[in-house]
């Protein structure tokens, strides 16, 4: 018994069953718009409209958050701050913007990363 | 005499019970909650513009949620409650906590402490369950419970445990569809597990009907599977859970989602931190605090209630919480609470014992399939946050002569990623024993480790 593969890459990952009577929200997540409803978690936006939250530092594929307690860290997004989030445990606010990736050019810059910048080699 | 300072960890079940206990003996305990509700995860209260009823989300147990609802609503201006709160380390007499969306910290003074810390799922890794649209069984309820959301357009929930089949029922109440749910336990509990689950025998039907519920609505429910792989892309997650039924036939159930739990695992790190000595529990397979029949540790202040001391549900939970306040109030030699503690005692135990028959069935009718854990392939990943494999582990037995849990941790990182080991703790332990050839009790346990989430690094301690 096998059944057919779903189909992926378009849509969301989850699907909604009831209170879509809620005001909608505004955000930008990677720098593309996006809306929300009013109450929606920061996770649940993210997968009502792609099918990944973050992809994982250790080279095994996306990921798109596993307890949704606040227990398993697995949804960690970045505002543009730099500021980490638990997508799950955050609340969307209107007007929110978030990305995916960690915002590299907040991280201090090393002597090598300067030298790189400048296009020289660091010695 | 003043009035002792007691902290309360925790706003599920145990914990509001054990506030309301405090309320009533006219002390203002200060209650810490990670959530920014009270419910905890069982009675977990959607969010404000949400208009579900309660029975739509609670079911059966819509009047025990609403009841522990209104019965927090009704202390609230008598507790000094701190929401979205995490408690993050215990050290002797003080708690330290982390307000999450301020990042300001408190250091708070305590006579008693009672940690209702609740438990989260237990996990059994499966090869493939690192990719995106695995979730565990509670991450599955609480999209439809506080988002109403289903975490897929097709989901498979394979397991054990009573979460499995309630799950799985509610997802197809709310209209999602699901796939099949697979149990790795059999179809028939045996005598000892039906012994014990007779100890509540309307919940042991409630549970049975669920399962009809689920067979009427075409639902493949098999028993006795023994998990196989979840295929699925790097890119696009999971798409099938393969696995072998009762017979040893394999079979393959296409879906975009998979719920997996295999019960509950206390969440036991206040506790450790706190130096409470811990037991290993032979039934469930688990290291569990030792507490006395009132709820105390062997940490004198320290008390412990809910499913974070014993996995005995909602029930049991509400009932332990109000007899660890109790017990805490007496020790203090608090003249009502004393009053209050040898009225209520008998009975609360008593309650407690029956939670305990039926939690000892459970137990035995949905077992921990430690087993499965032993024959897991070395390439599957065990450690989801740092994707370290099953043969990586037992490198640190084979090649490092690990025959410790802590120092297997030491050498592979499966324990020490960002989850500090909630969701590879057990089946490490149980591959780490298998590798060894030892009793699982013998590789001990992970230590807790503060702080025990994640703390950011801009925490600002507040004057």
């Amino acid at each position: 018994m096998s059944n057919p593969l779903p189909e992926h890459g378009s849509g969301g990952r989850f699907v909604r069953l009831a209170e879509t009577e809620r005001p909608t929200l505004r955000l930008v997540i990677d720098g593309a718009p996006a809306t929300a409803l009013e109450g929606d978690t920061l996770l649940v936006a993210l997968l009502t409209h792609g099918r990944r939250v973050r992809s994982s530092e250790f080279g095994d594929g996306t990921r798109a958050g596993f307890c949704l307690m606040g227990a398993c860290q697995d949804c960690w997004v970045w505002d543009e701050a730099g500021q980490r989030l638990r997508a799950c445990s955050t609340v969307v606010t209107d007007g929110m913007t978030v990305r995916t990736t960690p915002p590299a050019s907040l991280w201090p810059v090393t002597p090598e990363v300067a030298a790189r910048e400048r296009g020289e080699v660091f010695r | 005499m003043t009035s002792p300072r007691v902290v309360v960890v925790g706003a599920g079940p145990a914990g509001v019970r054990a506030a309301q206990v405090l309320v009533e003996a006219g002390v203002r305990a200060i209650v810490i909650d990670e959530g920014r509700r009270d419910g905890g995860q069982i009675y977990r209260r959607q969010p404000d513009g949400f208009t579900r009823t309660h029975a739509m989300l609670y079911g059966s147990e819509a009047t025990k949620a609403q009841a522990l609802h209104h019965g927090f609503d009704a202390l609230r201006a008598q507790i000094d409650y701190r929401a979205e709160t995490l408690a993050w380390n215990v050290t002797a007499g003080q708690i330290h906590t982390v307000h999450a969306p301020s990042g300001e910290t408190a250091t708070l003074d305590f006579d008693a402490l009672i940690v209702c810390a609740g438990a989260t799922d237990r996990l059994m890794p499966v090869p493939g369950w690192n990719q995106a649209g695995c979730y565990s069984l509670g991450a599955a309820q609480i999209a439809l419970k506080a988002q109403a959301c289903a975490i897929g357009s097709r989901v498979v929930f394979m397991g054990s445990g009573p979460l499995l089949y309630l799950v799985a029922a509610q997802y197809v109440k709310a209209g999602a569809k699901v796939e099949a749910v697979l149990d790795t336990a059999p179809a028939l509990p045996g005598w000892a597990g039906l012994r014990g689950l007779l100890h509540r025998p309307r919940l042991l039907l409630r549970g049975l009907a669920l399962k009809a519920s689920l067979r009427r609505a075409g639902v493949t429910v098999l028993n006795g599977v023994v998990p196989v792989h979840i295929d699925g892309t790097p890119d696009g997650g999971v798409s099938r859970v393969v696995a072998r039924d009762a017979l040893g036939a394999e079979r393959s159930f296409g879906c975009d989602a998979v719920g997996l739990g295999w019960h509950l695992r206390a969440e036991t790190q206040l506790a450790d931190l706190a130096r409470c000595e811990f037991a290993f529990e032979p039934l469930s397979r688990q290291w569990l605090p030792r507490i006395d029949a009132d709820g105390r540790s062997s940490t004198q202040g320290v008390y412990l209630a809910g499913d974070g001391a014993r996995l005995l549900g909602a029930d049991g939970a509400e009932a332990a919480g109000r007899l660890a306040a109790l017990a805490a109030l007496h020790d203090l030699d608090h003249a009502h609470g004393r009053t209050l503690f040898a009225a209520e005692r008998i009975s609360l135990q008593r309650t407690l014992a029956t939670m305990n028959g039926f939690r000892e069935g459970l137990a035995q009718a949905f077992p921990w399939p430690h087993a499965h854990a032993a024959a897991l392939p070395n390439d599957a990943v065990v450690c989801r946050c740092e994707a370290v494999t099953a043969g990586e582990l037992r490198r640190s037995v084979f090649e490092f002569g690990s025959q410790e849990v802590n120092r297997a941790k030491a050498f592979s990182r499966v324990g020490m990623g960002r989850c500090q080991g909630r969701y590879c703790g057990h089946a490490a332990a149980e591959i780490v024993a298998a590798a060894a050839s030892v009793p699982v009790e013998m590789v001990g346990r992970l230590r807790s480790q503060a702080p025990v989430k994640p703390l950011m690094m801009s925490a600002q301690e507040h004057e």
